[in-house]
């Protein structure tokens, strides 16, 4: 018993699980984005997405990684091959590595270094050298041209990103992620209502952004199917193209976190100053949320005719009821509702960009560049300026 | 604080091994029967015309050039985003000119054209 809480107190023990918890489950979290973004587009289109594997399609993601697992592999006979190797290799540890400053709660981080923010710019900034080096060594006029592409928009909108994230800096007057959420906390404010809610332009520029850096639609030109095939991973097939695939999700997911994180308060639950709403938002809404999945869970469940997916989703729904149940215990819940409330958030964001994607036709090249050179930078400039007279005026 | 950064290098360490070793694993059990045709770059089941490695637009060049500006520029104003509130109405001063020699260049680029993409 002592010795557990020696290991429990050592402070290697967060960093260590946490690695192997975000390294370890991510890719199965990955899958499962796909299989929501799947079900949510299906749901946008009137149909009914993957159905088969699984009761409702729960255990397409396993599939899939399966099966990509046990695909051949083909390296392009002209391509460079040991770029060909190494760029997915470069998408996926740059975009894994921008999780390790990311606070789920308070005090559960890898690290907290005060430039964390730079930590994640400078991660996704390198993620766009696995997607160059990755067109490039195919050796295929689509890849090249995805890549080129590619590389343009991220430049270009990197800036406007960078940009938009200095207004959230010059509120929380640090770069250290843990400290820009307990500047929140003192200040009894998430940083999108700032400024007398100037702070929402910087949001809605970071927001326009993030989606263009993460290569989504409607900024989805580098692997458009339409004109490119599939842009920059035409020649990957295999586990090397969910390599690019895991990446693309695991920047969805940082991105979506550093929104959070700097303007909707990261894992602060709303009103986290006020003390008598713990009741329904730290025990009440979780609950709910769980209680209403699992019963939704069961119903659908009785509409299966097949039995062993009729069994696997009332597992499903009763699994759903119990969480319910256990997030009402008090310890339990003091552990778990501040990274239930950061994950909602950034579940909430996913979910903003699944349905843009549902939402809007491509933009054309030209277009995609005059927004962000034309639109984005100057707005984001004017933003910066405009919310540092007014800070000021509400500091003195 | 030197042992705040090492957990971070710990992570990118695994971070790196994570898709070396998918790779590596998924070589052991995937089939491999590969013939000339399918080794071809892909282009809609003929062979190529002309190799990838030729030329391309220049409005590339010219993103990228006015990206490495724009990206500094961006750099120098973070030191100053987080001393902003103890810099106070002196710090706000400073950063309106230093912006406003951004925005002439920014102006004079527009007007060259270098922002057009045709």
């Amino acid at each position: 018993m002592d010795m557990l809480q020696a290991i429990l107190a050592h402070p290697w023990f967060t960093p260590l699980l946490l690695t192997a918890l975000i390294i370890g489950l991510f890719p199965l979290v990955a899958g499962y984005i796909v299989l929501v973004e799947r079900k949510v587009l299906a749901d946008m289109q009137v149909r009914l997405g993957p159905m088969r594997v699984g009761p409702h399609g729960l255990l397409q993601p396993i599939a899939d990684a399966l099966k990509l697992l046990l695909k051949e592999d083909i390296i392009p006979e002209e391509s460079d091959k040991a770029l060909f190797w190494f760029a997915p290799v470069i998408s996926t540890f740059t975009a894994l590595s921008a999780f390790c400053v990311i606070p789920f709660a308070s005090g559960v981080y890898v690290a907290d270094v005060n430039v964390g923010l730079l930590v994640i710019s400078a991660m996704s900034s390198v993620g766009i050298l696995g997607i160059v080096l990755g067109g490039w060594a195919s050796n295929s006029h689509y890849s090249l041209l995805g890549a080129l592409r590619s590389a343009a928009q991220l430049v270009s909108y990197e800036v406007a990103l960078a940009l938009a994230l200095l207004s959230g800096v010059m509120a929380a007057g640090t770069l250290s992620m843990a400290g820009i959420v307990r500047a929140q906390q003192e200040r009894h404010i998430w940083f999108i209502f700032d400024n007398y809610g100037l702070m929402l332009i910087p949001f809605v520029v970071y927001v326009i952004s993030a989606v263009a850096e993460t290569n989504r639609a409607p900024f989805d030109l580098p692997e458009a199917e339409s004109e490119l095939v599939a842009g920059f991973h035409t020649e990957y097939s295999g586990f090397r193209w969910a390599l690019y695939f895991l990446a693309e999700y695991a920047n969805i997911f940082v991105v979506s976190a550093v929104a959070v994180t700097l303007f909707l308060g990261g894992w602060l639950r709303p009103f986290p100053n006020v003390s008598w709403l713990e009741l329904p938002f730290n025990y009440g809404f979780p609950a709910l949320l769980f209680l209403l999945i699992g019963l939704g869970s069961l119903r659908l469940a009785r509409k299966l005719t097949w039995r062993p997916h009729a069994i696997g989703m009332t597992g499903v729904g009763l699994f759903m009821i119990l969480l319910a149940g256990v997030v009402l215990i008090p310890p339990v819940n003091a552990v778990v509702s501040s990274p239930f409330w950061f994950l909602i958030k950034v579940g909430g964001f996913v979910y903003l960009m699944i349905w843009l994607r549902g939402t809007f036709p491509r933009f054309r090249y030209d277009q995609l560049m005059n927004i962000g050179w034309k639109i984005m930078i100057p707005v984001a400039l004017g933003a910066i300026l405009l919310n540092a007279i007014v800070g000021m005026l509400r500091i003195s | 604080m030197p042992e705040g950064y090492l957990p971070i290098f710990v992570f990118m360490v695994v971070a790196l091994l994570f898709p070396v070793v998918a790779i590596v694993a998924a070589k052991l059990v995937r089939p491999s029967s590969p013939f000339a045709t399918k080794l071809e770059a892909y282009e809609c089941g003929i062979k190529a015309a002309s190799s990838s490695r030729g030329r391309y637009t220049v409005r590339f060049y010219i993103v990228a050039i006015l990206f490495v500006i724009f990206d500094v520029e961006t750099i120098f104003l973070y030191p100053w985003a987080v001393r902003y509130q103890s810099l106070g109405w002196f710090g706000v001063a400073e950063v309106t000119v230093f912006l406003v020699i951004l925005v002439v260049g920014y102006v004079w680029a527009y007007k060259k054209g270098a922002l057009q993409w045709v």
